[in-house]
């Protein structure tokens, strides 16, 4: 038996395991009936390690150079090192599905292993669901994507994976942004759960809020490692374009951080828990459509679909049937629940309510502008395109608010915050930021539109540090006691947070002096020639040809030199890579905490001439030290034991209910 | 008013939903062009092979042809390139290669390096015969009946599928009607 031949059998036993762990424990659940309950978790082991046995397989196909199978021949080639060829494993549409039922698995065995202490309905509803989703993915993986299928004729070697993927930020970047995506079928299951089972409750929002947290770092990190990637290796210095793949990652960025605010409020104040469980819905709802979206491009070329309608029509009455569904399930069951609390208009109730409208706000019309393209080619009035103007002009003034209430909520108090107080801690903070802002317009002789954007970034920094001062001055712990300084005088959920405020403080100030300080000229060079950029004179010194494994390249050795005295040497490279006999240019760059170099190499011209990109771009460091603080905070406020405990006897009762009278004490501890 | 609050997230779906399935369900023609079956646009221009006469397309009328929109800066014609040499070596059909928005000394080397399968290279160093075309973006082939009229347009590198499948037969076709 070959390893892809074994693939498609565990592949197939797991579809059978899926679907008898999709419909059992549910059945059971809704009848009470324990000892169906109790079959959810063994199904769902057998099932994850059935995925994972195909996956591996998978992986020893690409390893060992199978040729014979389709996809090995098709995205892979034998003189790839073996790191891309396995990363081949999710540089085409059949593999990265599998990958995507191979992270659901890991979530799902994680979920097993981290959730003893739920009920038994709860938690069989939960894998049910999992089940179900994982049995609509590798039915569309048999039917119309298998990767194991086998070439009627063996190819000697395989066409190779495309050479943008060949970089070391393909091989995590996918694995990355998939967990974040499908981090979100958890919260998913709880609501759906919460939906068939008892009405949701503070402990509903303390289970579901650590899984949401962990999906949201992820995901954080996923765009960081994607944005890293185009940024080096598309070759010509953007980081961000507003295309639909990166839209499709960024909405359901945007609904998880409304997720994570609004679990929060449900947990510690059981409000808004209708607007959770929806707000987990719309999340996996949209991460399936940016799963889609990646993989088959809807948006970006929809003649993807043309080639194989069966994949378009199969994706779509998986989403219709999977957020149809759900949100069908929604309208019936959640007009019935209460919400039992009220708040003020002045407290962190209401400022979380206010963050949460302006996040869905802002991914509506992130999803606006990239449907309605296709909106218009329905309705026959042609064909258009919406860019970078149309996101800047709508997103941007819908975020400046949402950052001013960053600094602004975490200052006022559940149900009712005393404005006295507020008035004169938001005073304090508003007048050394101005301040601060102030020194830096002029050190950096700033536009007004730039003052803006740091004045709003040191606003949220500032108030982010008094938050922490107030933290720790404010404990009865003495100052001298070491204890006072670690993360134990207050919650990990709260160190979260200001890691994550921080960054995204950051994130603001350095985009803002990014956009507003940096210099890009396109040049055509001969070598010899000067350019001068800012303070930085760039010379082109040297073109030598050079060879690589896979591709033949023209190498530049260019000199970097700021008031007389070199500074980087650069060597980008323009490559043709030999199997699709593709050009592609390799950008060489020097980083630093204050700016980044940034040269690539164009075609060669006549008489020796080369069309370059020479960059200098400040503080471009800092967006990626910022945004990975963002995903470092969301992991942080993950791993916060006390936030994932049930809060009420709910939990306790509804476990007794399950298990039967005869559970004891020490288990229902436990 | 509750029951009507829980269903708006319903009703949006549905309408996305709607949306989606319209546009699979007609699987989208390939961007078609405003001037199917009208007369090409008239044009004179020079060639990048300075020895030849100023090129027009009414010095094509009477044959098939197809006009393909190329540069030297566009990566993607690089990639349909062999397959414009294996046709013109296989079928003997006239390309017209449109030289769209470049120097005339870089294209002519690009050609002179990777082969030539063009009968005409006029120059289009601005772009407004382009516009005039229609064309989108680099590279476009459009064919052209024996009328002088565009019959089809095809954007992006020509693919061997495209051709065998779509081209081909249509060049055929108008061949003998």
């Amino acid at each position: 038996m070959t390893p892809a031949n074994l693939g498609h059998h565990a592949l197939l036993l797991a579809w059978s395991v899926s679907l008898a762990l999709g419909l059992l424990p549910l059945w059971a659940a809704q009848r009470s009936v324990p000892s169906g309950m109790k079959l959810a978790r063994p199904l769902a082991l057998v099932q994850s390690l059935l995925i994972f046995t195909s996956f591996a397989c998978l992986l020893w196909s690409l390893g060992v150079n199978d040729f014979s199978v389709a996809y090995v021949a098709a995205h892979s080639n034998s003189t790839l090192p073996l790191y891309y060829r396995l990363a081949a494993a999710w540089g085409g549409h059949e593999g990265s599905l599998l990958l995507w039922v191979f992270i659901l698995q890991l979530w799902t065995s994680l979920l097993v292993w981290r959730s003893p202490h739920w009920p038994a309905d709860t938690l069989a509803r939960v894998l049910a669901v999992l089940g179900l989703i994982s049995f609509g993915f590798v039915s569309f993986i048999l039917f119309t994507s298998d990767p194991f299928q086998l070439l009627a004729e063996p190819v000697s070697d395989g066409a190779d994976l495309n050479p943008l993927l060949q970089d070391a930020g393909m091989i995590f970047h996918p694995p990355m942004l998939y967990m974040g995506y499908v981090g979100f079928a958890i919260t998913f299951a709880l609501a759906i759960a919460a939906l068939l089972g008892p009405e949701p409750d503070r402990s509903w929002a303390a289970w579901a809020r650590p899984w949401a947290l962990a999906a949201w770092a992820f995901l954080t990190g996923g765009i960081l490692l994607g944005s890293f990637w185009a940024y080096y290796e598309l070759g010509w210095g953007g980081w961000w374009f507003w295309d639909a793949v990166e839209n499709a990652s960024f909405m359901p960025w945007l609904v998880g951080t409304a997720l994570i605010h609004s679990l929060t409020a449900t947990a510690q104040r059981e409000v808004f828990k209708s607007w959770s469980v929806l707000l987990c819905i719309v999340a996996f709802s949209l991460s399936l459509l940016g799963t889609f979206l990646v993989r088959s491009g809807v948006v970006t070329s929809v003649h993807a679909f043309a080639s194989d309608p069966a994949r378009g029509q199969f994706i779509l009455a998986l989403l219709v049937i999977v957020v149809g569904g759900s949100l069908s399930l929604y309208a019936w069951r959640a007009p019935a629940w209460r919400e039992r609390q009220g708040f003020s208009w002045f407290s962190r109730e209401a400022a979380l309510l206010i963050n949460n409208l302006f996040l869905l706000v802002a991914a509506g019309s992130v999803l606006l502008g990239t449907l309605y393209p296709l909106a218009v080619e329905a309705l026959d009035m042609g064909r258009i395109s919406v860019g970078p103007p149309y996101f800047e002009a709508v997103f941007v003034p819908l975020m400046l608010p949402l950052l001013v209430l960053l600094g602004l909520g975490p200052m006022l108090v559940w149900k009712q915050a005393d404005k006295p107080s507020v008035k004169r801690r938001g005073a304090q903070a508003a007048a050394i930021s101005f301040l601060l802002t102030l020194g830096a317009a002029l050190a950096t002789q700033s536009s007004p539109l730039m003052t803006l954007g740091l004045l709003t970034g040191i606003w949220m920094l500032v108030c982010t540090a008094q938050l922490v001062a107030r933290q720790v001055l404010g404990t009865t712990t003495p100052l001298s006691s070491p204890k006072r300084w670690t993360m134990r005088a207050a919650p990990r959920a709260f160190w979260g947070m200001v890691l994550a405020h921080t960054g995204m403080a950051l994130f603001v100030m350095s985009v803002t002096l990014l956009k507003g300080l940096e210099h890009s000229q396109d040049q055509v060079l001969k070598v010899g020639n000067n350019v001068q950029l800012g303070a930085y004179q760039f010379q082109l010194t040297q073109v030598e040809p050079v060879a690589g494994p896979n591709y033949r390249a023209a190498q530049a050795r260019v000199e970097v030199s700021r008031h007389g005295q070199v500074e980087a040497l650069l060597f980008p490279q323009r490559r043709l890579y030999t199997v699709r006999n593709m050009p592609m240019t390799e950008a060489a760059i020097d980083r630093s905490l204050l700016r980044d170099l940034y040269v690539s190499l164009g075609e060669p011209g006549p008489d020796g001439q080369w069309a370059m990109r020479l960059q200098v771009k400040p503080f471009m460091s800092w967006i990626w030290l910022s945004c990975l603080a963002m995903a470092c905070g969301g992991a942080l406020a993950a791993t916060d034991r006390r936030a994932a405990k049930p809060a009420s006897s709910r939990a306790q009762a509804s476990l007794q209910d399950a298990q039967g009278a005869s559970i004891t004490s020490s288990t229902a501890a436990a | 008013m509750m029951m009507t609050r829980h269903a708006l997230p319903l009703a949006c779906f549905v309408t996305l939903a709607g949306l989606l399935g319209t546009q699979l369900g007609k699987a989208p023609p390939p961007l078609p062009s405003a001037l199917l079956n009208h007369p090409a646009p008239s044009f004179t221009a020079p060639q990048l092979d300075r020895t030849k006469a100023v090129f027009t397309p009414q010095t094509m009328q009477g044959q098939v042809w197809l006009l393909n929109v190329w540069a030297s800066w566009c990566a993607s014609c690089r990639e349909e390139h062999p397959l414009l040499l294996d046709i013109q070596q296989r079928h003997g059909i006239a390309i017209v290669g449109l030289s769209y928005e470049d120097e005339a000394q870089q294209g002519a080397s690009w050609l002179d390096a990777q082969g030539n399968p063009y009968t005409s290279t006029p120059q289009d160093p601005d772009g407004r015969i382009g516009m005039e075309l229609g064309v989108y973006g680099v590279p476009e082939t459009f064919v052209v009946d024996k009328q002088g009229r565009i019959r089809m347009r095809h954007a992006g590198p020509l693919t061997p599928e495209a051709w065998q499948q779509t081209i081909l037969p249509l060049i055929k076709e108008l061949a003998h009607g």
